[in-house]
């Protein structure tokens, strides 16, 4: 007979580990990434995989020969989520090259400068994108996305047609594309975030695996709204319906899948909601005041560095402390 | 349907002795009672080596308030009061004897006819169970008499009987409310009556269908108990949840049930009082689950072991421990000890033999904190045991003392449920025991 | 082309004129700000708090059971006395130089070293179970009582070894066992304080680092003892009637040296039946204190004593 272990209580274990989390998020993701490659063809696909391979390279690379820290994290699927991010915040115009770069400053700058998983203070999928958009303004570009074209029927050359996103339509002015298409993901943009149904079908494959929880998604996209309201009641020819924020641009994405990252969002439940709200309400401040036409990677990222402070002064009702 | 407010998880039942009628242990020829089997100041032995003893002889004595009596459970010689090692390897004194016969002491009535007339006084009753050495035997072995003693100023409302059971794979209290429900009553009315109330809650988890619908027939026979169908969460079973469950109070911080009204006594502990009281019966065996995934279904039994049986001669009588065994426990596997040495003898509150196999037993390697959150939410006390392992890793006692360490109550919802494998509630464990030491210096000075 | 260049020539050096008498303005009033302020709250300090934490080791270590070196300097300056406050890693001599300080004699104290007490780690016992949560003594304590059996020895999960700020102690991955390298050893007690069984105790370093020391506090009785490990003390009391100095003491079958009143003959290490009585740093013995008994148990004192004079050669080489 073999010589029994020793441990403390607990025995037994839930099922959920990292692995099955991280791998559950790459998982709710593909929804998104199969309206994509059907809007903007095969050209979607291989950015992510470039992307995904990219960034599991440079985060083997790091590990191996910079911190010298076992490489099981490679397995753990936290880069394939990176990866993917990263290439769902990009058009799929973006030159291979620069889609690259932006996997090194994920990786390299925005998780493993803190150590690697679980010491990042930011979102690196955000950090790379924010790198690439500010860098490289014309790649990023603001008016010329490639136009989404159904895979089935029309023009065969996707990058030969380009045109406005929806948020630069709101700034600019312009006709706006109709709610329906913008649901399904019939619109410019980059080119994970075009279509809302996917993402709210892995956002609730997420909740119903208690991947993630409803806190962060609700409060950002309910906070974004009531704002959004707010502004469109006051003036309604200088802010557009709150359903258009909701629906445009990287609202979505980023309320499912960016502002839900674990690492980078508050631990508390009373946490995560004023997290989601202060993510809500400075998008739709960038959005309608700012110079640019959108404001989630800003406000996902300005709210992950307030997290610490978040962490620190919001706490959980105890039990037995009852006034 | 009811439950506590906050956290708690969902641990796989796997009840699989569920079924299993409680059988009687025979007796084992060479006994080994722990002198002190309570929590509390040790109790002081009464024998030497060469005395003879009878079944329900007194054979330690409580020597300060918290402290509780121990009666020999077989007849026989002393041959030795020496440490003898339990079953973490640590040393204790104990009473070696070696058992002839069967023999009781005069004035224990060992009829199994159930007598119903409770003639004993309030007071009295309280003595008795003293006298006979009850403990709490919902696992914290806290000795009963002393929950009875009301302090000054403080009301008791309520009587909680727990029948919650909430730990996974542990049957014995399903057994007891099944086969002694009507003495599970009859103990019931005699705390009430201590306690000089009327209303008494019993609250069952409703995977125990049997069991509720035994205990719920009954209680129409028994005016002022109730049984309450509870949902299921791990760690029902606690004190505070459970009293958090079935009236809605909170306990507050360091405060003990009687601050909020609540009496709480597990169904075992019920049945003890019983025995106890109208048989004056001392409490020296109890109903045990050997039970394990590994285990072949007719070798999973609910068995009324007396009070100083080596573990292995359980084992042996249950057929063995199979080949790949990793792992044995004491009690549950959210709360149980692990088992280090099988020749260690049982105690009053041993409420399981848990065997799991190599790969069970095994721990995954920790991998780094992604601040998911899930502890905190499933923290049935309201912690952030993420925090606290943080901060006990650090060596900062005080900031954790600040954060409320000393509130855990060690249920492992947090170990359970972290998805990095972080051994949080261990690092915890450290931070109470050094925060203890913290306060004790400080009440010194 | 000329003239625009000269307007912006004026212009610059205008915010260059404006900036500078800003500037300087608002430097002025605030070091006015901070003068008052610095001002408001002065804190007078006795100067020979800063003398005494000068001489201090500044290690803050906090052997000497303050916060740090300047709270023992507080400490010190604010009671004016030396009582009970004692830098363990400056020893005498820095005790002298703060004594010489505040105008106050220093009582003199010998060096003294960390020891562990327990020499069963994984050579001398035999692994029963296997641990397999934190790696942390305080939580393997609460759990079992050692791999080995013993609820007494070291754990050898390293809590001393983590507590050591002068990296004097480290766990041999070999035997499991801490170990103390004794130039790096300051005594400051940390370890001490970290262990959760007292397996570490602070004995006099002794003249050339030579001691002898029981290396076990099992309080088991012998065979018990025995049972889990090859190298316990069985409490059988030879040493304490070969001792001619009376130093050893039997208390709850376990034998203690007392090392103020040890003269390390080593009678003791000769006499122990199980080698539990441990002699280092002390020259290669000679053969003929070889005796049937130790040959018996499977590391005999001689292999003990080989070793210990092995590190301390090593050590000397270092030096």
């Amino acid at each position: 007979m073999s010589v029994f272990n020793i441990s403390g209580s607990p025995h037994v274990h839930s099922v959920m580990t990292t692995k099955k989390i991280m791998w559950g998020v790459v998982l709710a993701m593909i929804p998104a990434l199969l309206v994509s490659i059907y809007f903007f063809g095969i050209n979607a696909l291989v950015l992510t995989l470039v992307s995904v391979a990219s960034c599991l390279f440079f985060e083997w690379i790091i590990q191996k020969y910079l911190l010298k820290g076992d490489l099981s994290t490679l397995t753990d699927g936290s880069a394939v989520i990176t990866g993917m991010l990263l290439a769902f915040n990009v058009p799929s115009s973006l030159p291979l090259w620069l889609i690259i770069l932006g996997a090194l400053v994920s990786i390299g700058v925005g998780k493993m400068t803190f150590g690697g998983l679980g010491k990042n203070p930011f979102n690196p999928a955000l950090v790379g994108r924010v790198f690439l958009f500010l860098s490289f303004p014309t790649d990023m570009a603001m008016s010329a996305w490639p136009k989404p074209t159904p895979l089935f029927g029309g023009s065969s050359v996707v990058d030969a047609l380009t045109g406005p996103t929806t948020l630069s339509i709101i700034k600019q002015g312009g006709d706006l594309p109709s709610v329906m298409d913008m649901f399904v993901g019939n619109v410019g943009g980059s080119f994970g975030e075009i279509s809302a149904i996917a993402i709210i079908i892995g956002g609730i494959y997420m909740l119903c695996r208690k991947i993630i929880s409803w806190h962060i998604p609700v409060s950002f996209l309910g906070s974004a709204f009531v704002f959004a309201l707010i502004l469109h009641l006051i003036n309604p020819t200088e802010y557009v319906s709150p359903i258009y924020h909701l629906l445009a641009g990287g609202m979505m994405l980023g309320a499912v899948f960016m502002a839900t990252d674990m690492v980078t969002s508050p631990i508390t439940h009373k946490g995560q909601i004023i997290f989601g709200c202060g993510c809500g309400i400075l998008t739709i401040v960038f959005r309608c005041f700012g110079p640019m036409p959108e404001g989630v990677s800003f406000a996902i990222l300005i709210m992950n560095g307030v997290t610490p402070l978040i962490n620190k002064f919001v706490k959980t009702d105890k039990f037995g402390y009852k006034k | 349907m009811k439950t506590f407010n906050k956290g708690g998880v969902h641990p796989q039942e796997n009840k699989l002795a569920s079924n299993s009628k409680i059988e009687v242990f025979p007796l084992t020829k060479k006994a080994v009672v722990f002198v002190s089997q309570h929590l509390g100041a040790p109790a002081t032995c009464l024998v030497k080596k060469g005395d003879k003893v009878k079944v329900g002889t007194k054979i330690a004595e409580a020597s300060a308030f918290i402290c509780a009596n121990t009666h020999s459970p077989y007849s026989g010689t002393v041959t030795k009061v020496d440490m003898a090692t339990d079953f973490n390897g640590f040393k204790k004194p104990a009473i070696y004897i070696d058992v002839q016969g069967d023999e009781w002491e005069e004035g224990i009535d060992t009829s199994t006819e159930i007598k119903r007339e409770i003639t004993l006084e309030a007071k009295d009753i309280v003595q008795r169970m003293k006298d006979c050495g009850v403990v709490g035997l919902g696992g914290a072995a806290f000795p009963t008499n002393v929950k009875y003693m009301i302090p000054e100023g403080k009301k008791a409302e309520f009587l909680i009987i727990n029948g919650v059971e909430c730990e996974p794979y542990l049957t014995s209290d399903n057994r007891i409310m099944v086969e002694n429900t009507e003495e599970i009553f009859i103990g019931i009315e005699i705390m009430k009556k201590a306690l000089g109330i009327n209303t008494a809650m019993i609250g069952i988890e409703n995977n125990k269908p049997e069991a509720i619908s035994m205990m719920t027939q009954m209680s129409k026979k028994y005016k002022g108990t109730s049984v309450v169908p509870l949902k299921m969460k791990y760690p029902q079973g606690a004190e505070k949840q459970l009293i958090n469950a079935l009236t809605g109070r909170e306990v507050p911080s360091g405060k003990l049930p009687i601050e909020v009204g609540c009496v709480v006594d597990n169904v075992g502990t019920a049945l003890a009082i019983y025995y106890a009281v109208q048989k004056n019966r001392p409490l020296i065996d109890n109903v045990l689950t050997f039970t394990g995934k590994s285990i072949k279904t007719e070798n999973q039994k609910n068995l009324l072991v007396r009070v100083g049986t080596p573990l292995q001669e359980i084992i042996d009588y249950c057929g063995g421990l199979p080949e790949d065994t990793g792992k044995l426990i004491s009690g549950g596997p959210m709360m149980g000890k692990a088992i280090m040495d099988t020749s260690a003898p049982t105690v009053k509150t041993t409420s399981s033999i848990l065997v799991m196999n190599n790969k069970e037993s095994k721990r995954s390697e920790p991998s780094p904190c992604i601040r998911c959150g899930k502890c905190v939410e499933a923290c049935p006390m309201g912690l952030e045991p993420v925090l606290l392992s943080i901060l006990c890793s650090q060596d900062k006692w005080e900031e954790a003392e600040k954060e409320c360490v000393m509130d855990c109550i060690e249920c492992g919802c947090c170990l359970f449920t972290c998805p990095a494998n972080r051994p949080l509630l261990d690092l915890i464990r450290v931070g109470k025991f050094r925060v203890g030491a913290l306060r004790r210096a400080r009440a010194q000075k | 082309m000329q003239l625009r260049f000269k307007v912006i020539r004026i212009t610059m050096g205008t915010i260059i004129i404006y900036g500078v008498i800003a500037l300087t303005i608002a430097g002025i009033i605030l070091s006015l700000v901070l003068y008052l302020v610095a001002q408001k709250f002065k804190v007078v300090e006795d100067p020979r708090i800063d003398q005494v934490a000068e001489a201090l080791p500044g290690a803050n270590c906090g052997g000497c059971g303050f916060a740090g070196c300047r709270a023992l300097a507080e400490a010190i300056v604010k009671s004016g006395n030396l009582e009970g406050k004692y830098c363990p890693v400056g020893g005498s001599p820095v005790m002298t130089q703060v004594a010489s300080i505040m105008g106050l004699q220093a009582s003199a104290s010998e060096p003294m070293i960390a020891v562990v007490r327990c020499n069963g780690g994984k050579c001398n016992t035999h692994k029963k179970v296997e641990y397999d949560g934190a790696k942390d003594c305080v939580v393997a304590n609460q759990n079992f009582a050692g791999e080995g059996g013993c609820s007494f020895g070291c754990l050898g999960l390293g809590n001393c070894a983590r507590a050591c700020k002068f990296d004097a102690l480290a766990i041999n991955e070999e035997t499991g066992l801490p170990e103390v390298d004794e130039d790096k050893c300051v005594s400051c007690g940390a370890c001490v304080k970290a262990c959760p069984r007292g397996v570490i105790e602070f004995r006099k370093k002794g003249l050339k680092s030579r001691r002898v020391f029981v290396s076990c506090i099992n309080k088991e009785k012998g065979a018990a003892a025995k049972k889990n490990c090859d190298v316990a003390c069985i409490g059988c009391g030879k040493c304490e009637k070969v001792c001619p100095f009376g130093a050893i003491t039997i208390e709850n079958n376990l034998s203690y040296i007392d090392f103020n009143k040890c003269k390390l003959c080593r009678k003791c290490v000769a006499e122990c039946p199980t080698g539990a009585i441990l002699a280092v740093n002390f020259p290669a013995p000679k053969p003929k204190v070889e005796t049937p008994v130790e040959n018996k148990s499977e590391v005999s004192p001689e292999a003990k004593q080989e070793n210990t004079t092995e590190t301390q050669e090593n050590t000397n080489t270092q030096n």
